[in-house]
């Protein structure tokens, strides 16, 4: 692709993320609204790189409990037994049962830790105005995009094994402190993915003296 | 590259400043055609080739697909739409797993597996459940079938381009597909220790991952959008006003 491709904010337009229509702000003003649908317009999503770290940041806190604490507490006769998602991974593991081990293994632990580094390298290279690798970057952001939704599998495991094994007393298992933590850490990785623009990706592949401001009133 | 300075400075349009720079409650004036758009993942202006039924058009740039024309999408949409709507119904009123060990039985449904959940005192989780397994995917149903139903007139109302607006968020919350191989994985692990019996909604509930896959990948959203009433009608026919004198010139 050429170097001397044109962005819509080099020429002052704005597409809307609801409608994909494509309109210039009125003189004097950065935002307006989409005049299709009314959605409220921007350049750039609004303040991307703070929210994108601030969800980052937050799901890495929570990453920690999400694999120390247990996530389901089994009671049996001989006495209570917690697992975390680890333990549970392992538990799984068995002549049978290997596959599901191994998805549960990508969708729990791989892929959330996989999709907070990805975003934060997303986020580091793009504020340092990176020119290296867009294709390759914004085809990562689509990966993460698609594949979040996926870590949510060990809290439905969990939401129904813990109701289907309601056999008191021979045996219970309820939820863990550790489950809240894992559900956090896959909300707030799908909502930094939701609030990162990557356009941002290939902002300083344009030249740059086209910022917004000065482009906007033609 | 195309040029999108086309003639769109041309028209009169009102708008209201707030305070210079600020957020303004103005409209946006439309570019004359509606064929130039950008590209969301790499904000590439270009042109929107007008592709045959069942192609794809790609971003030149970043290889995002930009529009895929769909055959008689309104039909099949509202069809598949319909169908996921009754199996819906039916998924969330029937059992989904049971098991039985040494002479006791026991069984839940989608929801039951949300209530257990907020009664042991997980209620932000179980909320979480309750959202993405039920509320969510009822809300992708409806909110379609609601789109289909009223994008089929010949000018589309704006209340239509407000859902539309808003679909594709439901369809990321709805994860029926990912709550499946939950449920797939906890019947491994329940196999363990008592006699599994699969209930009605779990059969239910594949097809109904593959009816909304389905759904989802029939609808033409450009479709609707080329028909739907205008939020700035004014701006509408500044618009029209600019694609006559192209015409003529």
């Amino acid at each position: 692709m050429s170097p001397r491709a044109t962005t819509a904010m080099q020429q002052g337009l704005q597409s809307c993320e609801g409608c994909g229509l494509l309109s210039r702000p009125a003189p004097g003003a950065v935002e307006g609204r989409c005049p299709r649908c009314g959605e409220e317009l921007a350049f750039r999503k609004r303040a991307s790189f703070q929210r994108t770290w601030a969800y980052v940041i937050a799901a890495a806190i929570c990453y920690i409990p999400a694999n120390v604490l247990p996530v389901l507490t089994t009671t049996t006769a001989a006495g209570a037994e917690s697992d975390t998602i680890l333990q549970g991974v392992v538990l799984l593991w068995s002549p049978t049962g290997w596959p599901l081990s191994i998805i549960v293994l990508v969708a729990s632990i791989i892929i959330p830790s996989a999709k907070i580094l990805a975003l934060a390298y997303l986020l580091i290279t793009a504020q340092r105005g990176s020119e290296a690798n867009n294709e390759q970057r914004v085809r990562l952001y689509r990966m993460v995009e698609f594949i979040g939704r996926w870590s949510m599998v060990d809290v439905f495991v969990d939401t129904f094994t813990a109701a289907l094994i309601q056999l008191q007393p021979l045996m219970s298992v309820e939820p863990g402190p550790g489950l809240i933590f894992f559900a956090a850490v896959v909300v707030l990785t799908m909502l930094a993915v939701e609030s990162f623009d990557p356009r941002l990706i290939w902002d300083s592949a344009s030249p740059k003296d086209g910022s917004s401001k000065e482009v906007t009133y033609a | 590259m195309p040029c999108p300075n086309d003639d769109e400075e041309s028209s009169t349009f009102a708008f209201v400043q707030l305070d210079g720079l600020m957020h303004s409650e103005a409209y946006n004036q439309p570019v004359a055609d509606t064929s130039l758009i950008a590209c969301l993942h790499c904000d590439l202006l270009q042109r929107l080739p007008d592709i045959e039924v069942g192609a794809s058009a790609r971003c030149p740039r970043c290889n995002k697909e930009l529009w895929r024309r769909r055959e008689d999408s309104l039909n099949r949409t509202l069809a598949l739409t319909l169908a996921a709507a009754v199996l819906y119904v039916v998924a969330n009123s029937v059992p989904m797993l049971g098991l039985t060990i040494v002479g006791r039985e026991a069984s839940t449904t989608v929801f039951g597996g949300a209530e257990h959940l907020w009664q042991d005192g997980q209620r932000i989780v179980a909320a979480l459940v309750l959202f993405t397994a039920i509320v969510a995917p009822a809300l992708q149903i409806g909110l379609m079938l609601a789109v289909v139903l009223g994008g089929r007139r010949e000018r589309a109302p704006r209340w239509i381009g407000i859902i539309l607006r808003y679909h594709p968020t439901t369809r990321i919350w709805s994860m029926i597909e990912v709550m499946m191989v939950g449920v797939l994985v906890a019947l491994v692990k329940i196999a363990d220790y008592a006699t599994v019996i699969p209930g009605t909604a779990l059969f239910v509930l594949w097809v109904l991952v593959f009816i909304l896959a389905g759904m989802q990948a029939s609808f033409d959203s450009r479709e609707v959008w080329d028909r739907i009433q205008w939020a700035a009608d004014s701006a509408r026919h500044d618009t029209a006003g600019d694609r006559i004198i192209e015409e003529t010139s």
